[in-house]
């Protein structure tokens, strides 16, 4: 029961992720060749409302969780070069197979192959990240 | 239109974008935790890994992440519902520009919501897909996170670093999908 909010949330990310089509191949290359506004508008609206409702809780301090602690936004971890590289080499995958991750999850549930190969190449990216990480600049 | 038909068409920028806003606040309100899918990805090496292998990046205790991993199990639910149960019959309605750049890179259009030429099982496709993939994994740990962890919740919570990372990202598509891809069509197909 304690992961059922956690099922439904991510249940309700995947069915965006397709009915928005920022899951779609074709979406994404005329994002990059700037052909139309959706992509656009989709992330900025995504941010403006993020941003709303993150001030908003913090607002309301007294807002508390769902199991009562007090809300605390994560912050990232410091760093630069991670940042930068790790964005860049991320953006180049993606400038190709026009999947980030989530929809690489959400297709996947669509039963897509070409979703499938490239989970597959993510992990063994994660890996492959896993073996060097302490030989790069962060 | 009704509920139904709403279920069944492609949903307005206007639309999608604040409900993957909403990510932010509802992750937070569920447990403060950061909205972001592609820590799954370590996850699952950490899952994985055999106890004889010592990399110390995946030596932690990835049950305390088993949130996430339900995070992502629904989203690859949601996939099924929104793909496949509920799914969209017609093609993406992409703008004539770019409908007109995909003849012109000789990809097929107005079959779906992917492109066969690159989702569908040929040698091909899952070399290009998996390499890819290999850099878009490798990417996002690097960086700590993708689109989701970083464009939104990064973003919306105004963290310097998650600005640096989308600056990359952008960067680094603009690059690949203006000198790689157009390229790999005319090579291998």
């Amino acid at each position: 029961m304690r992961f059922l909010p956690y099922l439904l949330a991510g249940l309700a990310f995947g069915f965006v992720m397709i009915k928005s089509e920022a899951a779609s191949w074709y979406r994404i290359m005329e994002m990059f060749y700037f052909q139309s506004f959706h992509m656009f508008g989709i992330m900025a609206s995504a941010i403006a409302t993020g941003l709303t409702g993150v001030l908003l809780l913090k607002r309301y301090g007294h807002l508390s969780t769902l199991d009562g602690e007090a809300i605390v936004i994560p912050q990232k971890a410091p760093g630069r070069y991670n940042y930068i590289f790790g964005g860049l080499i991320f953006g180049l995958g993606w400038g190709i197979i026009g999947l980030c991750p989530g929809p690489i999850f959400s297709l996947v549930g669509m039963g897509s192959i070409g979703a499938l190969a490239a989970l597959a190449g993510a992990l063994h990216g994660t890996w492959l990240y896993g073996l060097v990480k302490n030989r790069l600049p962060h | 239109m009704n509920m139904l038909a709403w279920l069944y068409a492609p949903w307005p920028w206007y639309v999608s974008g604040p409900l993957i806003g909403l990510m932010v606040p509802l992750m937070l309100w569920i447990g403060n935790r950061s909205f972001g899918i592609s820590n799954n990805l370590r996850h699952m090496c950490a899952m994985t890994q055999p106890k004889s292998v010592g990399v110390d990046f995946f030596h932690y205790n990835w049950r305390e992440h088993n949130w996430s991993l339900v995070f992502a199990l629904g989203a690859v639910l949601g996939g099924f519902l929104a793909g496949i149960v509920f799914a969209n019959p017609n093609p993406v309605a992409l703008s004539v520009e770019a409908l007109t750049m995909f003849s012109y890179w000789n990809v097929p259009i107005g079959e779906g919501f992917l492109p066969p030429v690159l989702f569908d099982l040929t040698l091909m496709s899952v070399t290009v897909m998996f390499a890819g993939g290999v850099m878009v994994g490798f990417g996002t740990r690097y960086a700590g996170g993708c689109t989701s962890g970083h464009a939104i919740t990064g973003l919306s919570t105004l963290q310097s670093q998650s600005v640096l990372a989308v600056m990359g990202i952008f960067a680094g598509g603009l690059l690949s999908a203006h000198f790689i891809t157009p390229h790999l069509f005319s090579l291998f197909w």
